[in-house]
């Protein structure tokens, strides 16, 4: 009954409520400003929720770790002779096979966490209706960017020396981000569209499989079938693992590097408008 | 700005594929005042406010919350309303300070003015030492505080409270009740559904009865109570083929309506005082009639349900309204 005693003694605010000032003050939409807030607060929340599960980082952590070991020492003396001459064209795949298994788990989270019961308050709120999609997005890129970094680590360990240096290795990275992040719009309106975290899980895995090895991220083009080059050339992830093995090896700004950024900005102009109108459809 | 009314929706309608939840419902809430909507479950009181706090599409009918079309201007709407779910719409990774802090920055509010609404809501709401715990240790009365307190950040002029005591116990209940008495003396008007006459009659000012999509009557607690009397009469005769007889009795003495029930020998007979049971019981025993058992209840819903649309509350289990 204390509970009672307090909210008595203690009111919130003297003045009292005028609902036609309320009303004169509100806006038809929340400005730039308002919306960038609103996105920074959301992916303050995804970090506060990343901290208290840490099993979420599992995909991150093991997965450059293991794919780097198992891929380099059992394709490595097929594709290129050696162990160490298919560790320059590996790890850039490697990189973009790592960033679209984060994505994947972009979307699937989100789709968890659209059926909880927080969602229908952000929809009651006056908020733009991206912020709940963007803001966990920018806190991925905390996940990106470790899943980038170990990767490296795990192909260096392994013998891994790029010839691009440190410079061409944060480009890479930096550029590794970029698309993850861009390639996550497509996982977050799937997020929105499906009807369960396993149907996003299920049909995540079928666009995720055919993307990365349907691209020159294991394997040189030039050795496929024509018609299958065909699809590869125009598949952004060629672009971005070409990008980033210009960076990787040679330390060189190139013509793909242009190409992947032009791909990630199609990607997120298409998907994200995309995944907000479904988001919004679905209230 | 006297006449401006918190929320005025004509003939509302919403369909979910060929049921129709929301079948032309017309609503004037006043400013100020706190309104309830009373239906069993599956009326269609739940989708109808989700269709003011622009939580669904109105699939037909117009609707203004303080003059603000709701179809049109959805994002003025939610700076207009609080809404206060049937389950507690807070986020259960996060503790109940992280939570408020959320929500006031979502909606504006500086860092500094997020941390200190948060500290004076959580002390409001007799929160304060709960404050930093997992929302998984809280009980289901402070989660809803947690939701109410989550719905007053930016002192909305109208709130929606979707059953705001429903599975509540009823000491729980009553604190609920005397914060939502509270938010109206600080000038707020409640819009609030519930499944309990006892919660409308001691909430509301007006009461709107809903059943399968329509308003079935709409009036003050009080002046719903007496079209089914102040309490009923129970009581099951000996043998039930003298039903005929007992109800002439209940007329003769009362110029009440007794309610047969489906089971033979069983009526409800609505009583305006209490004090006129014995009459009855004695104006039966005169004529004869035997009865094998006898109670006095304050009157349900459901009795009102029966009074209003002459079936029960939960005569036909209709699919809850969609979320």
């Amino acid at each position: 009954m204390t509970t009672t005693s307090t909210m008595t003694t203690t009111p919130l605010t003297p003045r009292r409520i005028d609902p036609s000032a309320v009303v004169a003050r509100t806006t038809a939409r929340s400005s730039v400003q308002e919306t960038w807030v609103q996105i920074l607060a959301m992916a303050r929340r995804a970090l506060k929720k990343m901290r208290r599960k840490p099993e979420q980082f599992f995909d991150v952590l093991i997965q450059p770790l293991l794919f780097t070991a198992m891929f380099a020492f059992i394709f490595g003396g097929a594709i290129s002779g050696s162990v160490s001459d298919y560790l320059p064209v590996l790890i850039p795949g490697i990189l973009a096979q790592t960033a679209l298994t984060v994505c994947m788990a972009t979307g699937v989270q989100l789709r968890e966490d659209m059926d909880k019961g927080v969602f229908d308050r952000f929809k009651s709120l006056p908020i733009a209706r991206i912020a709940p999609l963007a803001g966990p997005m920018i806190a991925d890129l905390i996940r990106y960017g470790l899943a980038s970094v170990l990767t490296l680590v795990a192909g260096l360990a392994i013998g891994y020396r790029p010839g691009g240096g440190v410079l061409g290795c944060v480009g890479g990275i930096v550029l590794t981000v970029i698309a993850g992040w861009s390639l996550a719009w497509i996982f977050t309106w799937l997020g929105t569209m499906a009807r369960s975290a396993q149907s996003v899980q299920g049909i995540s895995m079928m666009i995720m499989f055919p993307l990365t090895f349907l691209s020159n991220a294991f394997v040189p083009a030039e050795t496929l079938p024509g018609w299958l080059q065909a699809f590869v050339k125009v598949n952004p992830v060629s672009h971005v693992v070409s990008a980033v093995r210009d960076l990787f090896n040679d330390g060189a700004v190139t013509a793909e590097v242009g190409w992947a950024v032009i791909g990630c900005v199609v990607v997120v102009a298409v998907f994200a408008p995309l995944a907000v109108r479904s988001y919004s459809r679905k209230m | 700005m006297a006449d401006l009314s918190a929320v005025r929706a004509d003939s509302l309608v919403k369909n979910f594929g060929d049921f129709r939840a929301v079948d032309g419902i017309d609503l004037h809430v006043r400013q100020g005042e706190i309104f309830g909507v009373l239906g069993p479950n599956g009326a269609g009181k739940t989708t109808m406010l989700r269709m003011l706090a622009t939580l669904l599409p109105i699939d037909g009918g117009h609707a203004e919350i303080f003059g603000v079309d709701v179809r049109r201007e959805p994002h003025r709407i939610r700076q207009l309303v609080g809404v206060t779910g049937q389950y507690a719409s807070v986020d259960e990774d996060l503790t109940a300070r992280e939570n408020l802090w959320l929500f006031a920055r979502l909606q504006g509010l500086t860092g500094t003015r997020a941390k200190t609404i948060a500290v004076e809501l959580l002390e409001r709401f007799g929160l304060q030492e709960a404050a930093d715990r997992p929302l998984s240790q809280f009980s289901g009365g402070m989660r809803r505080r947690l939701d109410l307190a989550s719905s007053l950040i930016t002192r909305p002029p109208l709130i929606f409270l979707d059953e705001p005591t429903t599975g509540l116990d009823p000491r729980t209940r009553g604190q609920m009740w005397d914060t939502i008495r509270e938010l109206v003396t600080d000038g707020s008007t409640i819009l609030l559904t519930t499944q309990y006459l006892d919660e409308a009659d001691q909430l509301a000012d007006r009461v709107a009865v809903i059943d399968r999509g329509r308003k079935v009557a709409e009036d003050t607690p009080d002046a719903l109570k007496t079209q089914v009397g102040d309490s009923t009469l129970q009581l099951n005769l000996a043998d039930g083929s003298d039903t005929v007889l007992a109800a002439n009795v209940v007329r003769r003495l009362l110029g009440e309506e007794p309610v047969l029930t489906p089971e033979s020998g069983r009526m409800n007979i609505p009583l305006p005082d209490p004090n006129r049971a014995a009459d009855v019981l004695i104006g039966l025993r005169e004529a004869g009639l035997g009865i094998s058992s006898v109670s006095v209840a304050k009157p349900t819903l459901d009795e009102v349900f029966l009074a209003l649309t002459g079936h029960g509350a939960d005569d036909e289990p209709q699919m809850e309204a969609a979320r």
